[in-house]
This record gives structure tokens, sequence and C-alpha cells, in this order.
């Protein structure tokens, strides 16, 4: 049994004065998401990611098209009870606490009063609220509130989580800590479904992840096969390597950036490695590393959306001088 | 049910915090604060007086927090996207409807005995001594509260539908027609039409009645209320809410959050 | 599951049971509605204008609404007049008090003052049988409404029809007579009422003239009651004699005005104003038939 579905399902939203004109927000999608494994939705905003799981979660009905959960259809209300879900920018009850909101939860879940007492107690020391439990959630900040939010997702101990965009919010610490959650509740056997459109933490916990375009798939796959789609670049180092060494270089390295003492020098030609090295053994400059780069989740990416995949511009490139000017 | 409950209970605790509900309160208390002191200047008509204004206050003040906790309701839910965790839950949407109901009613049947309490405690201050024939005072309270579960039904549908402005123009308006809906078929008749008879004996049945539930006056000139008016009128109001409700949770099956 | 090619994603279930509950409901409601209705009409709804016994209290709480809350008493006035009338009952008690606190939420409500004047001064069953309070209230009237001349016509025909008081009543006419506006025959009716008091003519001019000006159609109706009440007593005056003139010749009672007829008295059988046939009555006096609609004690 799949754990989510889909089949052919287009949502439109009609617009307008008299609500005339259609626009479609998701477009024949057709996903399967196996059960135990980190999905993950990509697109940029506006794609239609959260779209999708407002359907899945019955917040929004398809305009035509199919989809199950867990093997159920979407209009079995009870199947909600194996589902957790973290929506977009979340706002829960200003003038209720952290333990009282999560209270409540649990009570809509059916939990009985020292089991949801004792999964409170547990969620929130997991995620670090212990010390905020009986603040009101007005007090929160957006960081905690995003934890709150992830709690009440979990408080059901379900075996399908969805959620839409996690990360926001969070600090670097926070995004950690919640990137080690997620890898966490895939070892506990629980399916997680996830959006976001930072593609880097996609590229870190997912198995297998759908592009989203204006409403279509654009590419789906397992991430391992996407980012072993080859080499891309070798990234070569060197300190202080000398006008001379990288005129010569200069044959057979797309792009020379400077910082300082170190120079990066990014050589497209797979074959063109081991010369290079030669010469600089041979120059006798100091090798700070060799790397081959693979294609980033995010060259795939921009390879999708129809752009050119490019090696992303270091920060170091924009304010260094312009090394062809360098000597001159 | 149980998650009916939990609903419900929800509902009155974020209600009861509402500040503008305990203004309302105390306007109601000072105005009953008040009664004792015009019913001194008119000599004979004092408890008259008192009775009158006591409940007239109940119940205008009370429709004023009926509407007011009524219309923020559901609108707030949706509108601050609170309502995407509740409905992500096992909870289908006609138990959220009956959930925030209820909590109304609770939070309407708390501010309206205060209200009461307050009253009696201007009863007392100003006949020095309560009697039980002053009981007959809960009778009215009573029907004042029916009205009020109807308005408040009338306000929880127009809030899962628009705004909470247009929502309380809606609701006050049906307020003051149902009061009125009695003379509306009147009219009707005297026009002499046959097509206008038919609508308004239309209307008359399809509006909610409030007209019926006025009984403050005879409650203050010591009057009996007929147990049949009792009965009928509790049941009136138990089909009317039930009318209410299943057409919000209607609206609420086919609305969607964007 | 497609359905019309919409895919039905709601919960099963619950739309039709709302449906059935919120038809179920409505229908119920019709016959409840009734009953309260007819419960209600039995309670009289007497209390609701005691609420506030002084229309100037309730005045200064309108808040600047009075006009219309006066507009709603008068609806409230003509409303519980007519229930009375249906219900056959004798008594008005509460006709007095709506007027007057609709008169004071609007002093300038003329058809008040006017429908007292008939209404409240009407002997029961046709009214309250309060004249002196009729009195009162028109002339409150009077002094909101000073250039009305017909209110002065309404004290007028008080004083004439329901407290005989001739002399009262000419006094009012004269007055009204003076006011500017005021039509022509005011004068000559003070003049006739001043000289001959209570004639027949006179009581069907003040009539006529309220039918014509009738602003609602209880009055007017009111009216053509009386109007004809007048004429059926003057037509039976005229058998009368007839019948008289008829035992001065034959030397005995006629039993029937077809004998009449035979002689030559009446070119036909004489039918009052409602269109029935008069009969003689026991001590051989015209009298009206049992169906007539004519009802002769709105003349007492």
């Amino acid at each position: 049994m799949l754990a989510v579905e889909t089949s052919d399902l287009t949502k439109d939203y009609y617009v307008g004065f008299f609500r005339k004109r259609p626009r479609r927000a998701l477009d024949g999608l057709n996903l399967r998401v196996e059960r135990g494994e980190v999905f993950g939705l990509l697109g940029p905003n506006g794609a239609g990611k959260t779209t999708t799981l407002k359907i899945l979660l019955r917040l929004v009905f398809p305009t035509s098209g199919t989809a199950r959960i867990l093997g159920r259809e979407l209009d079995d209300v009870a199947m909600h009870a194996r589902v957790g879900y973290l929506p977009e920018n979340p706002y829960f009850y200003d003038h209720l606490t952290a333990q009282e909101f999560m209270n409540y939860a649990g009570e809509l879940f059916g939990l009985r009063s020292a089991e949801r007492q004792r999964r409170i107690n547990r969620l929130l020391e997991r995620l670090g609220l212990g010390a905020s439990r009986d603040l009101p959630l007005r007090k929160f900040s957006k960081g905690m509130v995003q934890r709150v939010g992830i709690a009440q997702a979990l408080i059901n101990d379900p075996e399908l989580v969805f959620l839409d965009e996690p990360m926001s919010g969070l600090d670097p610490l926070g995004r950690r800590e919640v990137r080690d959650l997620i890898l966490e509740l895939k070892e506990e056997g629980k399916t997680i479904f996830f959006s976001t459109h930072i593609l880097s933490d996609a590229e870190v916990l997912c198995d297998r992840v759908a592009i989203l375009n204006r409403g279509r798939l654009q590419g789906c796959g397992e991430l391992g096969e996407i980012l072993s789609l080859g080499v891309a670049v070798t990234e070569v180092v060197l300190e202080n390597p000398g006008e001379e060494l990288l005129k010569e270089l200069r044959l057979y390295t797309r792009s020379v950036v400077q910082t300082g003492e170190r120079v990066r020098l990014e050589v497209p030609a797979e074959s063109d490695v081991a010369r290079v090295l030669a010469l600089v053994v041979r120059h006798t400059a100091k090798i700070v590393s060799v790397n081959p780069v693979k294609m980033s989740l995010e060259d795939y990416f921009m390879a999708q959306m129809g752009a050119t995949p490019e090696a992303p511009p270091s920060r170091e490139a924009v304010n260094a001088p312009d090394p062809e000017r360098r000597g001159k | 049910m149980r998650r009916v409950v939990s609903i419900a209970l929800h509902t009155f605790k974020e209600s009861v915090r509402e500040r503008v509900l305990y203004n309302l309160i105390v306007f109601a208390l000072l105005l009953m604060g008040a009664a004792i002191l015009f019913g001194s200047i008119s000599v004979g008509i004092e408890q008259i007086i008192l009775v009158n204004l006591g409940l007239s206050s109940i119940s205008v003040f009370g429709l004023l927090m009926a509407i007011f906790i009524g219309i923020g309701l559901v609108w707030k839910e949706i509108e601050r996207r609170s309502i995407y965790s509740i409905l992500s839950k096992p909870v289908r949407r006609a138990e959220f409807v009956v959930g925030k109901y209820c909590g109304l009613l609770l939070t309407l049947l708390v501010n309206t005995a205060i209200m009461t309490a307050g009253f009696y405690a201007a009863l007392f201050y100003q006949k020095r001594s309560l009697s039980v024939a002053d009981l007959a005072v809960l009778e009215a309270v009573y029907f004042i509260l029916l009205q009020l579960a109807l308005v408040v039904g009338l306000a929880l549908f127009f809030s899962c539908i628009s705004t909470p402005i247009l929502s309380a123009v809606f609701t006050l308006c049906l307020y003051i027609i149902g009061n009125l809906s009695a003379d509306i078929r009147w009219f009707g008749q005297e026009t002499g039409s046959a097509v206008v008879e038919k609508a308004t004996a239309v209307l008359y049945y399809l509006l909610p009645n409030f007209g019926d539930f006025n009984v403050i006056a005879q409650v203050a000139h010591g009057e009996k209320i007929p147990a049949y008016l009792l009965y009928s009128n509790s049941l009136y109001a138990l089909l009317y809410g039930t009318i209410l409700v299943s057409a919000a949770i209607l609206v609420l099956e086919e609305r969607e959050f964007r | 599951m497609m359905a019309g090619g919409i895919p039905v994603l709601r919960e099963p279930g619950t739309r039709p049971i709302c449906w059935v509950l919120l038809g179920a409901s409505f229908l119920a409601l019709v016959p409840l509605q009734r009953g309260i209705d007819r419960e209600l009409a039995v309670q009289g709804k007497l209390a609701e204008v005691l609420y506030v016994p002084s229309g100037r209290i309730l005045q200064r709480l309108s808040l600047g609404h009075e006009g219309l809350l006066a507009d709603i008493y008068w609806t409230r006035v003509v409303q519980y007049f007519g229930r009375q009338r249906l219900s056959h009952a004798t008594r008005f008690e509460l006709l007095g008090p709506l007027l007057r606190i609709t008169t004071d939420l609007d002093p300038q409500l003329v058809i008040a003052y006017r429908f007292g004047a008939v209404f409240l001064a009407e002997k029961p069953p046709g009214g309250a049988g309060q004249p002196k309070e009729a009195l009162h209230l028109l002339r409150r009237g009077i002094v909101a409404n000073p250039h009305y001349w017909r209110l002065w016509q309404d004290l007028g025909f008080i004083y004439y029809w329901d407290l005989k008081d001739y002399a009262s009543a000419a006094r009012a006419f004269q007055t009204g007579s003076e006011r500017p506006g005021a039509a022509i025959w005011m004068k000559a009716l003070a003049a006739s009422v001043a000289a001959a008091g209570g004639q027949i003519q006179t009581s069907r001019l003040l009539w006529s003239e309220i039918y014509r000006q009738a602003e609602n159609e209880s009055i007017r109706r009111s009216a053509q009651e009386h109007l004809l009440a007048l004429q059926a007593q003057e037509e039976m005056e005229h058998l009368n004699r007839l019948l008289g003139q008829y035992r001065a010749r034959e030397g005995r009672q006629a039993q029937r005005f077809a004998e009449l007829v035979a002689a030559g008295s009446l070119p036909a059988l004489p039918r009052d104003p409602s269109g029935v046939p008069y009969r003689v009555g026991p001590e051989g006096r015209a009298a009206l038939g049992p169906e007539s609609k004519v009802d002769l004690r709105l003349l007492q």
C-alpha cells in the first residue's frame, strides 16, 4: 500500500468578479509516495505545493482526479487519525498556552488524559519547548510557533506526516534540529511528505523528490539517481599559484576566482583534471583541495525549470577583483 | 461526541476571555442600578419599572453579546487559518459547527446568569426581601435565552459565509424583522392582493418569529405565562435552532480554505 | 469516484442528513407556529400596550424615532379594533390608552384623533362608549393642530350624536366654521343644529361628511352603516304615516304591506336600504325584515 497516491489531480480556481476565469493551480498531478520514505515536494512559490497538501487534507476540494492516503479515500475523515499535518506559516490560538493547545489537539484525536499528558511532555521536550510549556502562544517567537506546529502534528503518533515548509522561521540551529527530527521519524518507520522551496534541505533529507512548477509535475525521481547524473565540474583550490601557472591553466579551466591567497578553479572536463594537477605539481604550487562537484539538486531543479545549469556564483566572486585584469 | 464537547469547551474558554463581554455586562448592571433610581421617582410602579428595565437590559445586552461573539467565531478561525489544524484532524465539519454552537450557548448562559444575578441583587435592594413570586422573572429570562439561542445560530450561520461586519448587519436585520413578522403578515393581509398575502405568509413561517418570545411586559405586571407557551416556544427554538445549525453545516461542508 | 464529472469528496451522509433536518424542521414549524398564534390570540396580548403606560416616557425612549413608533402604535390601534370587532367583543378597554400613546408620540397624526372621535365615542358593540374620552382626545388634537378645522367638526359631532348636547355642538361647529379653509356648510350646520336639534337631515349630512372624508376603511364602513340606518329610519317614519292613514281609512290595522300596495298607497313592496323587504311589526308599525343588514341600534 502506498502512503500517498494521486491520479490526475487537478484544481482550478475561479478568479474574476463573477468567478468566471479559471486559473489552473494543479494540472493532472500523478504522485506516488512509498511508505517509510521521506518525500520532498519542491517548487518555486506558487507552484502548487500547498494546494496539493490542502487537497490531500480535505481543506480544498479537487476539480477532478483522485487521491488516496494510506489506501483510504480522501473523504474518509477517520483516516486523519493516522496522519499529522503542519500547515505553512501556522497560527494557532493566541490565548492558549503550549500545554493547553497540545491538550486540545490531543483531545481531538481522542487520546486519554494520562496518555495525552505523557505524549505532550515528550514532544515538548523533544522540540525544546519544555520551558515554555505554560507560556501563552501569543508570546512565542515564529520559530517556537513552528516547533509547536510540529509537536501538534506528531501528538497522535501518525504513520504519515505532512509538513508544509517545516524549516520556515527557524534559525540554523533550529533547522538542524528539525532535520535531525525528520531523520529520526524516518527511523521510526514513519513516512514524511514535506514541501519546501529550499533545495539544500531536500538534498539532505529526501529519498525521492518531485518538482512542481506552475501546477505541473516537471520531474520526479530518486534523489540518489538525480545527483549521480554525472560530475558537473571538478573544483581545484590552490594557494598562491602564481601568474604563470594560472596562464597555463586557463586552457583547461572555466572559472578562476581569487580570494586572498586562495584561488578556486573549475575544470569542466574530467579528463583535463590530471593534466591540471600535473601542471600544478610542476610549478610546485600548493594544492588545498580537489573536489569533484556532482550535479546538485539545484542544478537539476534549474534544468527542470528550463534554465541552463550553471556553477553557482559564490560569494567570493562577487567581491573579488576581476582575475583577468590582475596584473595588467 | 467527545470531540464536539472538546470544541465546545474550547470555544467557551475563548469567548469568555473577550473583554467586550465584560464591558457589556457592566453596562447592563449599571442600567439596572439606574432603574432603581427611576422607580423611586414615580410611586407605585417601582417594581414594574425595575423588572421591565432589568429584563430589557438582559435582552438587549444579551443580544449584543450574542451577535458579537457569534459573528467572529467561525470567521476568525478561517481568517487566521487555525481551522487548518482542526479540520486536518479526524474532526468532521459538522462536529466543528455543532461544537462551536454549543460553546456559544454556554457562554451566553453564563453571561445571562451573571446579569440575572445582578438583577436579583437590584431587586433585593429595592424590596428588601425576595419572595417565591419573584422566581417568575426566571421564566422571562428563559424566554430571552431561547431568543438568544436563535440569534447566536443566525450569527454562526452568517459567520460561515461572510465577514463579521456583514454578519452583524444581517443578524441584526433578521432580528428586527423577526420581531415584526406578525405585522408583516398582517400588512400582507390588509393589502388585499392575493400574491402579496401569500408572499408575506410564507415569510412569516420562514423567518424566525421572535415576537412569540416577548413576555417581558407580562412578567412585569405579574401575569402568569401559560405552560403551553413555555413548551411550544421551547420546541420552536429547538426546531429553528436545528435549521440554523444544519444550514451552517451545509455551508461549511462546501467551503474551501484557500 | 466521480459523480457528474465532479469527484465526490465530501463526507458521505452529512449533507443528506442536514437537508432532511432542515426540511423536516421547517415543516414542523408551521403547525407549531399556528398553535402559538392561537394561544397568543386567546391571551389578547394586552400586556404589550401596558409595556410603557406613558406616551411621554415612550417618546423620550424612542430617541428621535417617535414618528415611526407612532405609526407602529397606530397599526396596533387598527389591529386591536379589528380583532375586537372580529371576536364580537363588547369592550374596547385598550382603545383609549392606545390612542393616547399614539397621539403623545405624534401629536400631528390626525387620523388617530378622527378614529377616536368615531369609535371611542360610539356605544358598544360598535365602539368603546367613552364619549368624554373622545372629547378629551379631540381637544388635545385641536391644541396640537389648530388649523385642522375638521377636528372641530368631529368635536361638534360627538356633542351632537353621542351626547345629544345640541348647544355645545352648535358652538363647536361655529368655532370650526371660522377656521381658515373650513367648508361652507359648517356655518349652516351650526345654525340648523342650534335651531332644530336632532334632525335626520342634519345627522345625514354629518355622517355623509364623515363617509366622504374617511381615511380609513373602518371609519368608512361605520359611516355607511349609520347612513343606512338613518335612511331606514326615515323610510320607516314614512311607512308608519302610510300605515296610520290606512288604519284611518279602512278602520283596521294592515297586516302586510301588500295590502297597502293593493290599496294604491305604495307603488311596490317597500324594501330597506339593504334590499330586504320591510314588514309590519307587532304593534302595526313598520319594522325591518329578519335578514336585514341595517342596524337600528346605531341610532341610539
